[in-house]
């Protein structure tokens, strides 16, 4: 159950990590405060996760969960941790993560375990938006000029091979009798209907990229945690 | 032996109420208008039998960091009045929805200038009534506002922008 929710809230703080590194650098004033919402309600997420994990095994708090794990330790999806690119891989980023997550959320919330189903009840609430806004996105982009339309293309080349990766579980998830794999057919039809609407091609490459489950990561997770944990590392308790 | 059960019942119930009315003088740190019972932020008030007293709160959205100041808050105006040993824990469940906003509040937050959160604009939709002129007449302009329950409008007749509090 740890490695399961450490898996949760690991995918939730580096997304909203990435999410905020548009604060003050978004297109414009309204999608800058949308995206940095975005990251703020991932970051909350991560806490419950954080903090239930931290109750449950003790000896520990979500301060240190989030700033004193190694890279190996993190449990995060791969395609979070990649680097936000430009707008187009960041709404497609989203609306890839948010599809899953909606329909993750939506069956964890009758989870046996009444904390993991109280949390996924919550956030599901604040992924519906998520996936609402990140949907607009895509078709607007996608269906958009040729130079937007361009950008999807290059984007979804970049993130697809990261995608499987939600639906393969991991032994942590099958303990918690959690079945990731179900998700994908629902996933398919959902982005395949938003696709055709984005006038986007679904690609049909067949390699796909794992182990950020399991902490094998690409070589960008590094340069987050230096940069999320720096304080902490360089002036352990330090506190506001 | 009714009479004393009574009376226990009856102080449980007039320290509760002293409580309550502490809790009704804390103001929601982003929404200054309304209060933490007003929002419908507080789920229950307890004493334990070792003397402390808990406070159940529940969150509104996941990383609002008002719910940290408001905590703060609470520990605060208890301790103050008196009440040494004060634990304030979360509930998630059932989650907060804005119809938990009380109608007083709701009064409130458009007599400040936010449209109070309406099933009918869920998800935010053109139409909400802008809270200074009150036409119908108004474009939504982001489902992301200044704070996480807000959305942007603006009116098309008085031409200001409006928050509308989002249903959730
Ligand atoms: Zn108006």
């Amino acid at each position: 159950m740890n490695d399961y929710l450490l898996h949760l809230a690991d995918t939730s703080l580096i997304l909203s990590h990435r999410n905020s590194e548009w604060c003050g650098h978004g297109p414009v004033l309204e999608q800058d405060i949308a995206i940095t919402n975005i990251a703020l309600d991932l970051l909350g997420q991560a806490r419950y996760f954080y903090q239930y994990a931290a109750r449950l095994t003790g000896n520990t708090d979500e301060d240190k969960l989030a700033f004193l794990r190694h890279e190996r330790e993190f449990k995060n999806l791969l395609i979070t941790e990649l680097p936000k690119g430009d707008w187009a891989h960041t709404v497609l980023r989203q609306y890839l993560f948010s599809q899953f997550q909606f329909f993750q959320f939506e069956k964890l919330q009758h989870h046996s375990d009444k904390e993991l189903a109280a949390i996924a009840a919550k956030s599901l609430k604040e992924t519906a938006y998520h996936l609402r806004w990140s949907r607009e996105w895509v078709i607007r982009l996608g269906d958009g000029t040729e130079e937007s339309h361009r950008r999807m293309l290059a984007a979804l080349d970049t993130l697809w091979p990261y995608t499987h990766e939600m639906f393969r579980p991991a032994d942590y998830e099958l303990a918690c009798e959690v079945n990731v794999a179900e998700l994908e057919q629902p996933w398919k039809e959902a982005m395949a209907y938003v696709f055709q609407e984005a006038n986007l091609p679904i690609p049909q490459h067949t390699w796909f990229q794992y182990g950020g489950k399991t902490g094998y990561h690409t070589e960008y997770l590094g340069y987050i945690l230096a940069e999320m944990q720096y304080m902490q590392r360089a002036y352990p308790g330090a506190t506001w | 032996m009714v009479s004393v059960t009574n009376t226990r019942a009856d102080n449980y119930y007039n320290e509760k109420k002293d409580v309550l009315l502490i809790l009704e003088k804390i103001y929601d740190p982003e929404i200054p208008v309304l209060t933490i019972t007003e929002m419908g932020i507080v789920r229950d008030i307890r004493f334990h039998s070792d003397n402390s007293l808990e406070i159940v709160i529940t969150p509104t959205y996941s990383g609002c960091p008002a719910m940290d100041v408001i905590t703060f808050q609470i520990r605060e105006a208890l301790i103050s009045a008196g009440y040494s040993d004060v634990k304030i824990t979360q509930q998630l469940s059932p989650a907060w929805t804005t119809d938990e906003i009380s109608e007083s509040g709701k009064q409130k937050l458009k007599a400040y200038g936010i449209a109070p959160p309406d099933r009918r604009f869920s998800p935010p939709a053109d139409g909400v009534e802008c809270p200074l002129c009150h036409s119908a007449n108004t474009k939504l302009i982001s489902e992301f506002g200044s704070t996480a329950c807000k959305a942007l409008f603006q009116c098309l007749d008085c031409k200001e922008p409006f928050d509308y509090f989002k249903c959730h």
